[in-house]
């Protein structure tokens, strides 16, 4: 425990300053990643997830602004770097990977092209160089005649085979930290399969650390050691993937693994969340999952704070969390 | 193909709602000018035929639920539009209650049509963003005369609180919904004009979880009260497992198998359907090691011969790369197609 944590971020609030008032996609969220670690990233669509990732890498335009908070890699705080500082660890320390290849391969570059000039861009290497470690960071992937497809353009390859790619740029500078928003989302499901199986297999062989954006459980539940759960901008709900899903402790949690069907409830009707996720627009003070769920009383119009963490580092933000099954 | 005798007595009694006989679709691109040119100049320019569906039989008894899964580009999408008539037949018959659907009247076809209706992937893409909730609702049963101009507003307001929509918002235009209740008015649309039958087609794909099983609960709470049979159609095998009695998987244009859903999903037969339901996931908080299925799907513009499964098959034989294999009856109720069971 003494190791300390590779990515650290404390307090991380980023707000969207529109003509329709502040958008407050991330409040408040802090969280750590060690070496080596898969730490997945759950929630629904406007939950403040793949913001999260984007405030991580940089990648916030306005009108959005990182207000608040602390974003330390190696115990270096990435907030204070200047933006060149900033484009020297992207791609380089910190990857990413996106969810559509299409729209993040550029289209008139070779794959070759765009693989060289990633690694040119944070070293110097030889041309020469650059292609064989593109060439290797292919074969890594899985890609066949990796000689071939070097040569071709992104529109040639198929959608598995394009995520494919793009995880071998990602992989191009031996990043300390993957963050993946949703990469699999898009695939079909024995494509996905083999994604997540090929990035299972390089995280154990690189050492990598991985933040896994996604709102699919049942890929945390397979993949991750670590899990948070996002709710309307803030983290509900902490700890390992084995704790809050055996055990959650917010009843969004509860309500999200209701809602996933499963062979136990076949036919039955699904134990469903009311209602929808709260326009982040116009959060209403205090819990924002409190219009939704049975047990608010009126306490939950103060925010919550993170409960103290139980064993494990398992903590949730609620007034009224669910018990703890005995262990 | 020996059936049972006591299955065909059943369907003797009640001919399936809709059943389609070895249809067929296929979408050619025909040559342009100067393909042709070429030709006529010595080029061997082919037309391009897609075999989207190939040769499918499917029959749906009254009540029932069919769920019916595959991967993008296997023609499940194709398949549920031949059978809800939004698309032409290349081959093969379609019936409805036993009675084919070919050649009828424009107006009794009109009619029969309104008896199946479709309810479509994208909630976005298949509500015209220029009409009401009111107009997008009420608009096909004003039109066929389901009910008068004057008492349009109130009827759409009957159908809006059936699927649990607020019937004070029919005023409103779809961008000023959630993707969940753009879902609802979706199917509030297609049951305006009382189908019996409704083919699903991804219809919940889009949606988050929480609002995913809010909608799927509405499914089943409708086909309850208002006695409706489905042909679900899904890529996620746990929304098919929950919903359906019985299930179809195609790969590539054909069914690889087929069975009432507890059996399919307890001992799959075919290859491709144990590798697909490997890859369903739990959510129990089990460290898995993903086992990939090796390959890709091949393109349908260029199937490879014999099993169209074989290229990817970790039990490919000889005979699997020259004839395909038929879809035989395994047990009771299941067919599959795959050589590895004629020796049985």
């Amino acid at each position: 425990m003494s190791v300390a944590p590779l990515l650290e971020v404390d307090g991380l609030r980023t707000h969207f300053f529109t003509r329709a008032g502040v958008v407050k996609a991330v409040d408040d969220v802090s969280f750590a990643v060690r070496k080596g670690e898969v730490m997945g990233l759950v929630g629904e669509s406007g939950s403040g997830k793949s913001m999260t990732g984007y405030s991580i890498m940089g990648l916030i335009d306005p009108p959005g602004r990182i207000v608040d908070g602390a974003i330390r890699l190696n115990g270096r705080d990435l907030r204070a770097l200047s933006a060149e500082e900033m484009r020297q660890l992207r791609g380089n320390r910190i990857a990413m990977i996106f969810q559509d290849p299409m729209m993040t391969l550029n289209p008139v570059l070779s794959v070759a092209a765009q693989m060289i000039e990633t690694i040119v861009a944070h070293g110097s290497a030889s041309r020469h160089e650059a292609l064989e470690r593109s060439r290797a960071a292919l074969v890594k992937v899985g890609i066949p005649s990796p000689d071939e497809r070097l040569a071709a353009y992104p529109h040639q390859f198929s959608g598995g085979m394009r995520q494919r790619v793009a995880i071998a740029i990602a992989l191009l500078n031996d990043p300390d930290l993957i963050i993946a928003d949703e990469p699999t989302t898009a695939l079909d499901v024995t494509i996905q399969g083999q994604i997540l199986f090929e990035m299972q297999k390089l995280t154990r062989e690189t050492g990598a650390a991985m933040i896994w954006i996604t709102h699919d459980l049942s890929v945390v539940a397979g993949l991750a050691d670590r899990v948070c759960v996002m709710y309307a901008g803030r983290i509900v709900e902490q700890g390992s993937v084995y704790d809050v899903l055996t055990s959650p402790r917010h009843p969004y949690t509860q309500g999200l693994l209701d809602s996933v069907p499963s062979r136990s409830v076949r036919g039955a009707r699904l134990r469903q969340i009311p209602g929808m996720p709260p326009s982040v627009l116009d959060l209403p003070p205090g819990c924002a999952f409190r219009e939704r769920c049975n047990r608010a009383t009126e306490i939950c119009a103060t925010t919550p704070e993170m409960l103290p963490a139980v064993a494990g580092g398992h903590g949730a933000r609620c007034h009224h969390p669910l018990v703890l099954a005995a262990p | 193909m020996n059936a049972a005798p006591a299955p065909a007595s059943t369907t003797a009694a009640l001919p399936p709602l809709v059943e389609l006989s070895s249809v067929a679709k296929r979408f050619v691109k025909s040559l342009d000018v100067s393909a042709r040119i070429g030709n006529l100049l010595g080029a061997q320019m082919r037309e391009e035929v897609v075999h989207a569906v190939d040769g499918v039989d499917l029959a749906i008894l009254q009540g029932e639920v069919v769920g019916l899964v595959g991967e993008s580009g296997c023609g499940k999408s194709t398949l549920g539009r031949l059978a809800v008539g939004l698309l032409p037949l290349t081959s093969g018959e379609r019936s409805w209650r036993g009675k084919s659907l070919a050649g009828q009247a424009p107006d009794a076809a009109r009619r029969q049509q309104l008896k199946m209706q479709m309810i479509f992937q994208d909630p976005y893409a298949s509500l015209n963003p220029r009409m009401r909730v009111v107009d997008i609702v009420g608009e096909a049963p004003v039109a066929h005369g389901l009910v008068a101009a004057k008492a349009q507003s109130e009827y759409v307001a009957q159908q809006m609180n059936r699927v649990g929509l607020d019937a004070s918002l029919m005023r409103r235009f779809p961008h000023q919904f959630s993707g969940g209740q753009r879902a609802r008015i979706g199917i509030a649309r297609a049951l305006a004009v009382a189908p019996e039958f409704l083919v699903c087609d991804e219809s919940v794909a889009a949606l988050d979880v929480s609002i995913q099983a809010q909608v799927l609960n509405l499914f089943m709470d409708l086909k309850q009260a208002l006695n409706l049979t489905y042909l679900f159609i899904s890529h996620d095998l746990r929304v098919v497992e929950h919903i359906s009695d019985r299930v179809v998987i195609m790969y590539l244009g054909r069914v690889v198998e087929s069975g009432p859903t507890p059996e399919l999903y307890g001992a799959p037969n075919h290859p491709y359907t144990q590798a697909l339901l490997k890859e369903v996931g739990k959510v129990e908080p089990v460290k898995r090691t993903f086992v990939p299925i090796k390959g890709e799907i091949p393109s349908p513009l260029a199937p490879p011969p014999g099993c169209h499964f074989h290229p990817r098959c970790p039990h490919v034989m000889p005979i699997c790369r020259t004839t395909a294999p038929a879809l035989r009856e395994i047990a009771p109720g299941r067919l599959a197609a795959c050589h590895l069971n004629d020796g049985a």
